[in-house]
This record gives C-alpha cells, structure tokens and sequence, in this order.
C-alpha cells in the first residue's frame, strides 16, 4: 500500500466535496473591574479570546490568530501564535475587537475575521460593582469548511475540537495520521483555564425545542388558512354559476 | 389608392374603399356590395388596409363560351413503375381532356445516392468491421429509404446503431468521392469532403440531449442555479475590480463554463464586503430554490466561512422577493413566538430549523393576503348587500385558538382595526369585538352562503 510521495500528496490535496468540516467556537470576552487599583486610564482588566465551544485545543486547525484592537493601545495589531487564542489588557473603554484567524496550510489559504465588541461595563448599572464578579459576553459560532482537503480530513477526523458530518456513502476514511505525542506539546485546550469558571454554556436543545414548537404553531396556522382558502373558494363556484347572467 | 397601384390590383371602385377617408362611420351600416354582410366581417369588419377580398371576382362565373363537364376518367402516374391505372374526376373544357402527366408526380423525389462498383469496394472501401453484403446491404436500403437511417436502422439485418450506419456511410460516400474525382481539389467544396461524420462527437451529441430531455425537474432547477450562480460570479467580479483580489478557480458539479472569480478584500469574509457580495447578486433567479442553492454555491466558493454568514445569506435569499414590511412582520412574528431573531446557539440543525421557520412565515404571511384577496373577491360578487360585505372579512378573524395569535398574527393588528370601524348593518357591532386580540367565531348565517 505504499505509494509514492507525489501521488500521495496530490491525494491528499484531493478536496472532498458533500464533506463539511465545522468547528465550533465560542469568542468574546471576560472583563474583572479593578475596584480599588483603577486609576483613570485602567479601570478594567480584560481578555478577549477564541476557544473551542466544548473548550478543546483549536490549534489543530488555527496557526494564529491576530487581534486588533483600538488604535489609541500600544501596538494595536497583536499576535498570538499558539493556542489558547487569547489577549489580556487593561484599559476604560469599549470598542469593536477585529480577531483574524489564520489557519494551517493544510486547512485553508484564507483567513477568517470575527468581530467582538468589547464589554467592560455591566448590562444593569444600578448594581454595585465587583471585583469579583466579572462581565462576560460570549457569541457562540462554527467555522464552516465547505469543502475540506484530504489531508486535513485525516489529520482531524478524530480530534474533539472538530465536528465531523456523517460521511457519505461508499466513503473510505483515507489513513489517519498518527497524533503528535500530546504531552510535548503545550496544552491549547481551555479545559482547565483559569477563567474557565466563567464560560457559558451553549446547548443547541433549549433553541432546537423553540424552533420546532414555533414550526408547529406556524404549520397549523397555514392548514387553517389553507382550509379557509378552500371554502371561500367552494362558496365562490356557488356563488358563479347563478349570478351568470 | 397607392397601395393598389403598386400591387397593380384593378382599380374597380369599392365603395368602401372610396368612402373610407371621408365617411369611416357610415361603412359599417353600409352593406358591401358583391358578398353578404356577413362574410366581408369575417375580414375583419369593415375597411381593411388593402382589400384583401375583390368582392367583384368573388361572384364570377366562368366565361359563357367554355362548356365545362366533369368525367370519371382513368390516368397513369408517371412516378410509379409499374402501369396501374387509377380513375378520377377530371375537368373537362369543351370536350378536351387536360394532358399532362399526373398533377402530383412531381413530388417524388429521391436521394442521389452514390453507388459503388466492385472494383471500387476492393480498391477503397474496405473494412475490418464491415462485409460487402452488409455495405451493400445498407446502400440498398439507403436508397429505398431515402436516408431515412432510423427505419434503414430498423430493417437492417444485424443489429447496428444508427451512428454506426451513418459512420459506414459517410465514409464510404466520402471515400469514393474522393476516389472518383479528378484531383482533391474539385471536391474540396462537397458537403461529404468539407465536413465528414464524426461518430464520437455524434454519440456523445445525442447522449447529450436525451440527458436534457430526461432531466426531472430537480436537475433543471439545478442547471438553473448554477447559471444563475455564474452569472452572479461574472457581475460580483465587475464589481469587484478595482478592489485587492485574488482569484478563485471554481469547481463546480455540472461543469458548465465558469471564469476565474475574484473574491473580496483580502479574501476574507467580513461583514462589509458580505454586504458587498449579496447587494452585487443581483442576477435574478428563476426561482426561489434556484437563488437559495446559488446561495449555497457561493459560500462554498468561500473555502471557509461563519455559520451565521451562512445563515444570514440564506434568510436574506429567501425573502428576496418580500419587501420591506414583510420582513419587518416577520421579524414581529419571530419575536411573538419567542424566537431569537439571531440563534443563540447557530449551529448547522439550528440554523436550518431557523430558516424553515422564517420560510413558513413567509407562506403564512402569503396565504394570509391570498385569503384578504379571495375575501374581496367575494364581496364584489355580492352587488350592493351592505349588510353581508362586514361580516365576510370577519371569517378570517375566526381563530378558535384565540391564545396563540396574537395581534400581528392575524391579519396585522391595523387592519382589523380598520374594518371594525367600517362595520354597518344590524346587530353586528355589539358582537364586534374593538381589540383584535379577543376574537370570536361568528355565526354563520344563511344569507352568507
């Protein structure tokens, strides 16, 4: 089953189509009022950051991701090169966070921009500050990869970060390729983040259930009007046919 | 008149004709002279451009001098070969039959086709998969059928296709032409020579359109789409110059021909130039479906993208053809239901039940006004029945389930409104509620059916 290098390649590049890679990612940020230590600059500590929606190592598809942040910062434009895909600052306003997410070569040639208005300040400013207690926004989302390549199919198929469709029939799985030894690696995954505490959940049920009572109640008002519909038009032919003159 | 002259017609006055400038009204009570009434007005009525009927020839008869009779007489075809005699009627002038051969032999016509000597065979036209007796075979039947290849298909003896004959044909023909001519130049112009049949190109020609002959529906809205698609692609590259780009080859499943496209800034997927994508589609699809999987063509040209672009581009797809306020009454209907406006959680399931969702809306919202029209409809066939006309809109107002709807959802809370206050007849105004919200069935009377 050997094959040559060349051929390989070209198969792996082979771009699989009816296959959709999603990864599902939840972006925002977590902002603690500095209470005491606040001065007029700095009132809040932030971090703006990507993770995985179940909190598992979004390195196996992001190589990088850029945030950009508001042009009065030093260096606006800040870099992270490895997972977890975060930033920390301090500063007293809010402002739209641009977050660039370059992917591996294997993965994708075009980069992907989120975009994250940042929350420092509580919804409900009656209530007293803490230090705390921080504000967190979150937005639930999936990176959708429409028509992924072989070779990055093999090299996720089995990765928790990634959500994988039912294959196709008559599908044959191309080899997997060994993992790297995870204990050499740094851990990208978020699962044990210091902030993790303050994630929130995202359950597709809750929203699943709303939408298919609503579809119902909807459906059921269209059989009426359909029925309606039908009358009228019945009572109309009788209404025809004697009127003619 | 001019158009007379040039036509050289006899200048015999019509009355019509002479009064149609000075007197139009008083033709049509003007009888026309020379045919009844009412065949001149299958002409068109009265005064046509030209005359198209000489109303004097049409009550000619034939010259007093001709005795004219009519005999049963037998004739002979010269396109037949062998002598049957057949009878008919023939017209016969003072006594003189016609001659002439037969009126209708000369529509036999026939194929030239060139026949070869057996020399010939031997020298040029052999071939591995062809005998003699079945090339002779098929000139034979060539000839008698005039080249018609599905019957000489037909009663060929082995089971040959069409492309197949036509090949052996052609070529055949072709080669004893060429054979047959003095130098290759004289026959450089011949059909035969100047383009010969091509077998392959033939089959896969004929594959072709009987594939798009038996195309069910489903695939034509597809070969739709996919048009539809290339034609979005071609405009949001036009507008897209003068823009950085960089250029996307696109792999598309039915393969029609599809230029280079250039995608947007830096090629990512940003909201401003999303915006710029969907308001530069502005090829018009044939349908609904055919705009919603171009959609769909044009995400996975993106290579990656955001599940809530998606949907965002699919909801805006879909109401494409509602205006504003649609929209709007959809978005009411969706907050009424308590439904997010944006999924909470967009993940592929939910974003897909959310689209049905605003889909169904849509119909709802549809039928709804299909009702308030038919309602109208009903109301004209009833002339001058003030007391009935109030109580048909009400029929629509009848939701025994009075919890679920809301205002909006029936009939958009203003108008019900509306109609309350137009109320005339007996009676009818203490049943009538003044709050939409709380409707109740009326009864059916008999004057309504």
């Amino acid at each position: 089953m050997s094959k040559p290098e060349d051929t390989e390649k070209k198969i792996l590049n082979k771009k699989l189509k009816d296959v959709e890679i999603s990864i599902p990612i939840v972006y925002g940020n977590i902002s603690f009022w500095l209470g005491k230590k606040a001065n007029e600059y700095q009132s809040h500590k932030w971090t703006v950051y990507v993770r995985g929606a179940t909190n598992e190592d979004l390195g196996v598809v992001i190589k990088r991701a850029v945030f950009q942040l508001h042009s009065s910062f030093n260096n606006p434009t800040r870099v992270v090169e490895s997972p977890p895909f975060e930033l920390s600052e301090a500063g007293w306003g809010e402002f739209e966070i641009a977050i660039t997410l370059y992917f591996h070569s294997d993965v994708c040639d075009k980069p992907l921009n989120l975009y994250h208005h940042l929350k420092l300040y509580p919804e409900d400013e009656s209530g007293p500050m803490s230090t705390k207690k921080p504000v967190v926004v979150e937005s639930y989302d999936e990176i959708v990869f429409p028509e992924p390549s072989e070779g990055f199919f093999a090299r996720v198929q089995s990765h928790p970060a990634v959500t994988l469709p039912r294959l196709p029939a008559g599908f044959t799985l191309p080899p997997p390729v060994p993992v790297e030894d995870a204990s050499k690696r740094k851990r990208g995954d978020t699962k044990d983040h210091p902030l993790s505490q303050w994630f929130m959940n995202f359950s597709e049920a809750d929203e699943l259930l709303q939408l298919a009572a609503a579809r119902q109640q909807v459906q059921a008002h269209i059989a009426k009007l359909r029925r309606q519909i039908s009358l009228i038009d019945g009572q109309h032919q009788q209404l025809k046919s004697p009127s003619d003159q | 008149m001019d158009a007379k002259d040039i036509l050289g017609l006899p200048k015999t006055p019509l009355p019509i004709t002479q009064e149609k400038k000075s007197q139009p009204k008083k033709d049509s009570q003007r009888k026309p002279d020379g045919i009844s009434r009412e065949v001149y007005a299958l002409t068109g009525g009265l005064a046509p451009l030209m005359p198209s009927i000489d109303t004097s020839q049409l009550k000619r008869r034939p010259p007093s001098d001709e005795k004219i009779t009519w005999q049963w007489l037998p004739f002979t075809n010269s396109a037949r070969k062998d002598n049957l005699q057949l009878y008919h009627w023939v017209r016969v002038v003072n006594g003189v039959p016609p001659t002439g051969d037969y009126s209708f032999a000369k529509y036999n016509k026939s194929v030239d086709i060139v026949r070869y000597t057996d020399e010939e065979y031997e020298k040029y036209l052999t071939d591995p998969t062809w005998t003699k007796e079945e090339t002779d075979q098929l000139f034979d039947l060539c000839e008698r059928f005039d080249l018609r290849f599905i019957i000489i298909a037909d009663r060929f003896s082995s089971s040959r296709t069409v492309e197949e004959l036509k090949d052996r044909y052609y070529s055949v023909s072709r080669a004893i032409l060429l054979a047959r001519a003095p130098s290759s130049g004289d026959v450089s112009g011949h059909p035969l020579v100047k383009e010969p049949y091509n077998v392959s190109q033939e089959i896969d020609r004929k594959r072709a359109l009987s594939m798009v002959l038996s195309q069910t529906k489903q695939q034509e809205r597809k070969d739709a789409e996919v048009l539809a698609e290339a034609k979005r692609i071609t405009e949001s590259r036009m507008a897209a110059r003068g823009v950085e780009e960089s250029t996307l080859h696109v792999a598309s499943n039915a393969g029609p021909e599809m230029a280079e496209t250039a995608t947007n800034v830096d090629g990512t997927v940003s909201p401003s130039s999303n915006a710029q994508l969907a308001s530069v589609a502005v090829a018009p699809s044939t349908s609904v479906m055919a705009e919603n999987a171009s959609t769909l063509a044009s995400l996975r040209m993106l290579r990656v993208y955001l599940r809530t672009y998606a949907l965002e581009q699919m909801v805006q797809a879909a109401s494409s053809t509602a205006g504003l306020r649609t929209i709007k009454r959809v978005e009411q209907i969706l907050q009424d239901l308590g439904v997010n406006l944006k999924p909470r959680v967009p993940t592929k399931a939910v974003c897909a039940e959310h689209l049905e969702l605003r889909k169904e809306i849509l119909t709802l919202l549809n039928l709804q006004k299909q009702l308030q029209y038919k309602e109208a409809e009903g109301s004209s066939f009833r002339d001058g029945s003030y007391t009935e006309m109030p109580g048909t809109p009400k029929r629509s107002h009848r939701d025994q389930d009075g919890t679920f709807v809301p205002d909006s959802m029936s009939f958009g809370g203003e108008r019900a409104g509306r109609r309350d206050q137009k109320r005339k007849g007996p009676g009818r105004l203490s049943e009538a509620p003044s709050s939409p919200a709380h409707k109740r069935p009326r009864k059916l009377k008999a004057s309504d059916l």
